[in-house]
């Protein structure tokens, strides 16, 4: 917390320092455009280059030219890449198939539903254990008893618990995002300062409306936070649940390619759930950006708080 | 040192004028933390009056108690024993250890209160609104005539976030105002700023208070501040808190910075120095820490 | 110490929120036990709750486990894995870390590659590992690496890069040489940050350990690799066999497992970081 300089002060007889003039006229388009041309200045753009050249270049000498021992079995970038983009591919799987689109909707369409079911349940659970002492010390026991079993090892019982092959697969996706997102959530509300609650109290606002003003905006940040774990473990436990049990969906597409022996489209499957992943959690961030917009301001002063 | 009771204290300027708000009485408080076994005394006998329509500053070592103190008016706090008056109405007492929080007494905190998720406008309003006391456009209109008055004009719809920490100071003295206090209560309010902003924060408070003529409890343990802005100055003991030494500052208001150059000026600093001094000893050998 | 410990213990039992708890978690039994008896009490069957087996039978059936010793070579070999995939990821993650946190060319290039393969899940990666890796357990090791890898690799790098400048001067001023600087101040202050991912990473180990038993050893890509062990592959195996007592008393050993592991790996980092205060 770095308080503002006093050349600030006495610099203006106005009562505004300068910083809050230049808070009023930076536009968020200008910014993007700013900060794009710094960085094409910098040497980050073509650091980067290197560094996909040198991954990629690897991969392909090592697989496709020197055949090296292990990595011969592997299928080079420019199988996975002709594969990937050919209008008739050999193994079934392409950009150009419309079951390459069916599996990303299946996946994307699981992970969302555990998403919003998790979310609909772990932010509220975790604003009321964060808000009242009496309702965590009778319910997180039981929350911190089941935690430590990782969702993955819920696979056999969530089989045995619901009927068919979907719903097994969204409690296990669910799973792992209810805990990031409730216990996120609920280390949000502690992490309020005192003071809002108090002031807020101090200005008139009942329990009720210190609840809606004070405990929920404030705990945006670190639900935000969650979320965007939430995301990301929901992949990783909806890939587990696929590749054991189900059909349809990217897990399942590694799966089948490796016993069916259609390796370049093992390497298709890990690409695109790289990809719908980074996507989904960029939305996220996105979401969290444009409804902490006080927050995304004031980072872009560089933070005075 | 003995301690001086807490005299009948007749404000000059209260005779000529009107009955003012927002007086408080503090009558034999004592704070204990913990249980009655292991507890910390905190608060020890403390009675002294603040007088109302003018400025009350508590000037302690950090960590005495005066937090406590001025916690217990607010209701954020429970006593032990004793009682805290607001114009004659019981505030805490006897039977009732913890005061209810309002809008007649409210708090500017230490590091400052401001939501930074709401912006400045939504933060002044924040009182009147919640109340229902006012309309939302009401309270903007009023908002926008305090904020300009308070030289706050064009940073209505900026975060707090965006504003240097000096401006958010006062637009959080403008919140408070909102609500037509009986009593501001300020908790070291200047403390995180630099000796430079604090002067100019100390003018634009002293000119909120002409032009408004509120009751001002204020905290510090910066003895020149205290009698820079108070009528009257409470020099509290370490921990547990009692006032020591209770001074009415006969410097006439209004004031501005060339008080501080003044012999009056110069002379309550020697008179107190020593005292405040010692204190401050003895609370760093106690190894109280800060806050 | 030990004294006072134990008052801290006396403490905790004698508080209501150590008794709220109590109470807590013992409704929560209560409510599983009739709830999987359902049908036998009530003639009607709860939703869900009534296909998992009763907490009683599950801890009869752990007393039988804990007597067998193909359960514990099970809880063996998943803790062998874990600790050799997690051993690994420090071994690498740590000063790979440092390195892209000191020097700004070399997280220049290895960065992104780093940003596009992190959202790739580690067990997307089991059947490519099976392809590449000569044996069935280094290609379980190696998935095992990647879930705790990335976790430490960014939090050794948020960590020093957030150290304050300020030490960077102050040891120049007082003459430390650069290997000084790395060694007495990179070093030390990126601890915590290390203490935590290695937290989380152990956590995500076990995690991924478990999945990838159950792929590899059981799972539909299974019966190429054959039985692998481990307390995935006996979960997976119970559920193939029908024993869903086996099901849930492998679930809670692997919840003690991970729990015990990321505890010990708490108390290391307390030990390695007395400087920091309690809270």
């Amino acid at each position: 917390m770095t308080e503002a300089s006093p050349v600030r002060v006495l610099n203006s007889d106005l009562p505004l320092s300068p910083a809050d003039d230049a808070a009023r006229s930076i536009s968020p388009p200008a910014l993007v455009a700013h900060r794009f041309l710094l960085w094409l200045k910098s040497p980050r753009p073509y650091l980067m280059l290197v560094g996909f050249t040198l991954f990629i270049g690897f991969w392909y000498l090592a697989v496709e030219v020197w055949q090296l021992p292990r990595f011969s079995e592997m299928p080079g970038p420019t199988v996975v890449v002709r594969e990937w983009f050919s209008r008739n591919p050999t193994y079934g799987l392409s950009i150009f198939t419309p079951e390459y689109y069916m599996h990303i909707w299946v996946s994307t369409r699981r992970v969302a539903i555990a998403f919003f079911l998790a979310t609909a349940i772990g932010v509220p659970l975790g604003l009321f254990l964060g808000w009242s002492e009496r309702f965590k010390q009778y319910v997180f026991p039981v929350f911190e008893l089941l935690r430590p079993i990782p969702p993955l090892a819920w696979v056999p019982l969530a089989i045995v618990m619901f009927k068919g092959s979907e719903t097994p697969i969204i409690f296990l996706t669910f799973l792992a995002s209810f805990y990031a997102t409730a216990l996120n959530t609920m280390l949000g509300v502690e992490s309020i300062d005192v003071s809002y609650t108090r002031a807020a109290s101090c200005l008139g606002a009942t329990r009720w409306q210190v609840f809606r003003h004070v405990i929920v905006p404030g705990s945006m940040p670190f639900i935000f936070t969650g979320l965007q774990i939430s995301v990301g473990v929901a992949w990783f436990s909806l890939v587990a649940g696929e590749m054991v049990s189900g059909q349809y969906g990217l897990g399942y597409v590694i799966n089948t390619s490796y016993t069916m022996v259609r390796y370049p489209t093992i390497v298709i499957g890990m690409i695109t759930l790289g990809i719908v992943g980074y996507v989904t959690s960029a939305i996220v961030r996105l979401v969290g950006a444009y409804l902490m917009q006080w927050r995304t301001r004031e980072l872009a002063l560089g933070g005075d708080r | 040192m003995s301690v001086q009771p807490a005299a009948t204290y007749i404000d000059p300027a209260m005779s000529a004028q009107p009955a003012r708000k927002g007086g408080v009485r503090i009558t034999d408080v004592v704070k204990v933390y913990g249980t009655a076994g292991a507890g910390v005394l905190a608060v020890d006998h403390c009675t002294f009056d603040v007088p109302p329509g003018e400025i009350t500053v508590v000037v302690g070592p950090s960590g005495c108690g005066k937090t406590t103190l001025l916690n217990a008016i607010a209701g954020f706090h429970s006593i032990s024993s004793g009682s805290i008056h607001l114009d004659d109405e019981l505030l805490c007492g006897r039977q009732k250890l913890k005061a209810l929080p309002g809008p007649d007494r409210i708090v500017v905190f230490q590091n400052g209160a401001l939501f930074p998720w709401k912006t400045n406008i939504e933060n002044v309003t924040f009182g009147p609104i919640m109340q229902g006391r006012l309309s939302r456009t009401e309270a903007y209109e009023k908002a926008r005539d305090m904020m300009a008055d308070a030289g706050l004009r064009g940073i209505e719809h900026n975060y707090p976030g965006e504003i240097s920490s000096g401006v958010r100071r006062r637009v959080e003295i403008v919140r408070a105002l909102m609500n037509d206090p009986k009593i501001l209560l300020l908790d070291e309010p200047y403390r995180a700023l630099d000796s430079l902003t604090k002067s100019v924060m100390h003018e634009a408070l002293l000119e909120i208070f002409y032009k408004n003529r509120v009751t001002i409890f204020f905290i510090t343990h910066d003895l020149e501040e205290a009698i820079f802005l108070g009528h009257r100055v409470v020099i509290m003991t370490t921990r547990p808190c009692r006032p020591k030494k209770i001074l009415d500052i006969d410097i006439p208001h209004p004031r501005d910075y060339s008080v501080l150059t003044a012999k009056r000026f110069r002379e309550f600093m020697d008179e107190t120095a020593a005292a405040v001094h010692e204190e401050a000893i003895k609370a760093f050998a106690a190894g109280e820490k800060e806050r | 110490m030990a004294k006072s410990l134990a008052l801290k213990a006396v403490g905790f039992v004698s508080g209501d929120d150590f008794w709220r708890g109590v109470a807590s978690i013992a409704v929560f039994l209560i409510f599983w036990e009739v709830g999987s008896r359902s049908h036998a009490l009530f003639g009607f069957a709860f939703p869900w709750v009534s296909q998992i087996p009763a907490p009683s039978a599950v801890l009869q059936e752990l007393l039988v486990l804990v007597q067998d010793p193909s359960f514990w070579m099970s809880a063996f070999l998943s803790t062998l894995r874990v600790f050799e995939g997690f051993l690994a990821a420090m071994v690498i993650g740590i000063p790979l870390g440092l390195a892209m946190a000191v020097s700004a060319t070399f997280y220049g290039i290895t960065f992104p590659v780093f940003e596009v393969l992190r959202p790739i899940p580690p067990l997307a990666w089991v059947p490519a590992s099976i392809i590449f890796w000569p044996t069935q357990e280094l290609s379980i090791a190696f998935v095992t690496f990647l879930g705790a890898f990335f976790t430490i690799v960014i939090n050794v790098i948020g960590g020093a890069q957030a150290i304050d400048v300020r030490y960077f001067q102050a040891a120049r001023s007082m003459g430390s040489s650069t290997w000084d600087i790395f060694r007495r101040i990179i070093l030390p202050a990126t601890l915590p940050s290390i203490v935590v991912g290695a937290t989380v990473g152990v956590g995500i180990t076990w995690a991924v350990v478990v999945a990838a038993e159950m792929i590899s050893g059981g799972g539909s890509a299974g019966s190429v690799g054959g039985s692998g062990g481990g307390l995935g592959f006996f979960i997976w195996n119970s559920y193939v066999g029908g024993s869903y007592t086996q099901i849930v008393a492998g679930m809670i050993s692997i919840g003690i497992a991970g729990y015990v592991s990321s505890a010990a790996l708490r108390k290391i980092g307390k030990w390695l970081t007395p400087w920091l205060s309690e809270n």
